[in-house]
């Protein structure tokens, strides 16, 4: 395997170019993608490389999103970039009263190849509307896909497998792992939408984490096995559908659960995963199953502020010792 | 018969069966055959076949809550229409939709829509996929003046322009959203109007004339396919029912409704082509039996099918059918 470091959005990227070579209909749309590349540089290149497949917009969100949709249903796979996740709330009808109920509500007679690409997070002094993590809304909501990868390797191939799908997928990206590095093979490969991956093995607690809360998983995976504590670091990669067998094996191995996300924890995913082991898994479980997400405020805009609200190493770290019956050294 | 002749008598037949299948879907609905709610075209068939009367079976339209018509028009089966109403498997959505649900994908038919103005991002899509395939379809969107009051109408009204898609957006001004009348709530005496923001042609017809209507959709369609953009039509008509069926209907008067009786687009038709000696008495008898007899037919075939089992609850939410529980495969 030829391994290249690329980043997250140079992963992306790559994806794009691959699957526009592979098949005609894949488009991408949405605002200040020709001249400026997109609004983070993710698009550059692209424009020149497929003219006329790559479509500037109006600020339009709810006439962009629906142009995906119909485009969709009259044998195009369009790509729509929707600039932030916080966005989504202008095409809300789009998303989930048309996007995510046409196939059912017809009876199973269209399909719906849309993918809808919102870069979300906080931690940029970005504020209230730039830093949101919505996905529990999505992932409520009975027709989508969701999925929010946090590594070059894993974002490559599920862009690539969420452009071939025949389903509705809403796919985050944390904005502050855009530049984050990693390797990815030259080769092609996909990697299947409902499949987690462990991206570190470990006896004691089973860390369920997406985005960008896989790198704070990891770090605090770090600095606990330094005090003999083994943390095993599950990444969701996709959250809907959930790849429920792999959760089940984890916590059935380490009988400990945190479960980590940035949104707030107050009915976030960490939520439904919790109530599921618990239903399903309850006489596995040494210790209570703890969550650890943002303070259920908006995300403010000053630096402390900010790092106060969203979770980090700290809060994992210190859970973790809570679910363990530890006291922290 | 002069070509134009049978034309003319093919709207009058399509018109009839549009406000047959409403009136029946009426007396269904009254004898609590149909459940849920239904919101009926009766005086609107001039909008949906005057249009439809001009696009192809590959071209596509969106429809709305009150879309029985425009499904028809395109040539919509009144079998699976009945059997969908009536929550049937063999409804065109297997019993998943219902009245404001009907598509038929196969017919370009993108979906009646529940949300008021759900159908216009869609035709934008429909349209910038008709540009990019670079075929020579043309997209129409239904709608009704309450939803030009809505956001996604001035969005895409916005970018169907700046992009030149082949759109015909066509107002059914039936004079009320909902309950609310056109004047109190619109800012424009004309929804066409409203086509000068978005620089692009905008026409507004007697919608209850089918000739008229069908000479300004023959033009947009016309000018959609040479690929010189969209336009916005307004078909002035009156919606004879409520909203709903059993809508008290407070917010008019009898009188009102009476006097626009004499406009029914159908009564009008029937006497011109009697005038022209295009339509006699017996042809006339001739088509409404044939039409009583085909949706008869179609509302037996209906009462017929079965209702869906209630696992089918669980189908047809992704591509491959899964347990909504713990997305496992169904099979």
């Amino acid at each position: 395997m030829n391994l290249r470091e690329l980043t997250n959005t140079e992963a992306m990227a790559e994806a794009l170019r691959e699957e526009m070579i592979r098949d005609p209909s894949v488009f991408i749309i949405g605002e200040d993608l020709v001249a400026h590349g997109g609004i983070f540089g993710q698009f550059i290149g692209l424009p020149q490389a497929f003219p006329g497949r790559v479509i500037d917009t109006p600020i339009s969100e709810t006439a962009i999103v629906g142009a995906g949709l119909g485009a969709a249903l009259t044998g195009m796979r369009p790509f729509v970039d929707l600039h932030f996740a916080d966005f989504t709330t202008c095409a809300m009808d789009e998303i989930v009263n048309q996007v995510a109920k046409i196939r059912y509500m017809f009876g199973g007679q269209a399909k719906i190849p849309l993918v809808i690409w919102a870069p979300d997070g906080a931690g940029l002094s970005a504020a209230a509307h730039h830093s949101q993590s919505l996905e529990a809304w999505f992932i409520h909501t009975p027709g989508l896909k969701v999925v929010s990868p946090c590594f070059p390797y894993d974002v490559k191939g599920l862009i690539k497998a969420s452009i071939r799908s025949d389903d509705p997928i809403i796919f985050f990206m944390h904005k502050k792992i855009f530049s984050s590095k990693g390797p990815v093979p030259a080769e092609e490969y996909l990697i299947p939408l409902g499949k987690a991956e462990i991206k570190r093995k470990g006896k004691d607690v089973t860390l369920i984490a997406y985005s960008i809360m896989v790198l704070h998983a990891l770090e605090a995976a770090k600095e606990l096995e330094k005090e003999g504590i083994d943390v095993e670091v599950l990444d969701l990669r996709t959250l809907w559908p959930m790849d429920w067998e792999s959760i089940a094996e984890s916590v059935t191995k380490t009988h400990r659960v945190l479960i980590a996300h940035e949104a707030c924890v107050t009915c976030g995913f960490g939520a439904e995963i919790s109530a599921r082991i618990q239903e399903e898994l309850f006489d596995e479980l040494d210790a209570p199953i703890l969550r650890v997400g943002a303070y259920r405020v908006p995300i403010p805009f000053s630096p402390p502020l900010e790092r106060f609200v969203i979770p980090g190493k700290e809060s994992l770290i210190k859970s973790i010792y809570k679910i363990l019956g530890k006291e922290m050294n | 018969m002069k070509e134009d002749h049978q034309i003319w008598l093919e709207l009058y037949r399509m018109m009839v069966k549009i406000r047959r299948f409403e009136t029946l879907t009426g007396e269904l609905f009254a004898a609590g055959k149909i459940p849920g709610f239904i919101h009926l075209s009766i005086g609107q068939e001039a909008s949906s076949v005057g249009v439809c009367s001009t696009l192809r079976p590959e071209d596509y339209i969106t429809t709305t809550h009150r879309g029985h018509g425009h499904v028809i028009a395109k040539g919509g089966d009144v079998k699976r229409m009945f059997a969908e109403l009536m929550g049937r498997s063999t409804g065109y959505c297997k019993g998943k939709g219902g009245s404001m649900h009907i598509a038929d994908f196969s017919l370009g038919i993108l979906g009646a829509n529940g949300v008021v103005a759900g159908g216009f991002p869609i035709i934008v899509g429909a349209g910038l996929s008709i540009k990019l395939r670079g075929t020579d379809q043309v997209a129409v969107c239904f709608f009704g003046d309450g939803a030009s009051n809505r956001g996604p109408f001035h969005e895409a009204l916005n970018m169907a322009s700046i992009w030149k898609l082949p759109i015909l957006f066509v107002c059914e001004n039936n004079q009320f959203a909902s309950t609310t009348s056109f004047h109190y709530s619109t800012s424009v005496k004309s929804v066409a109007q409203r086509s000068i923001a978005y620089g692009i042609p905008g026409r507004s017809v007697d919608g209850n004339d089918i000739l008229e209507v069908r000479e300004a959709a023959l033009e947009a369609v016309e000018r959609a396919r040479k690929g010189e953009g969209p336009t916005l039509i307004e078909n002035r008509t009156y919606r004879l029912r409520g909203h709903f069926e059993g809508d008290p209907q407070r917010y008019r008067t009898k009188e009102e409704v009476e006097n626009f009786l004499e406009k029914d687009p159908i009564k009008r038709f029937q006497e011109f082509l009697k005038n022209e000696k295009i339509l006699n008495e017996e042809m006339d008898r001739q088509i409404w039996q044939a039409i009583d007899s085909e949706l008869t037919d179609a509302i037996r075939f209906a009462e017929k099918s079965p209702y869906p089992q209630p696992m089918e609850a669980l189908r047809d939410l992704y591509a491959e059918d899964v347990d909504p529980l713990f997305q496992r495969s169904l099979a």
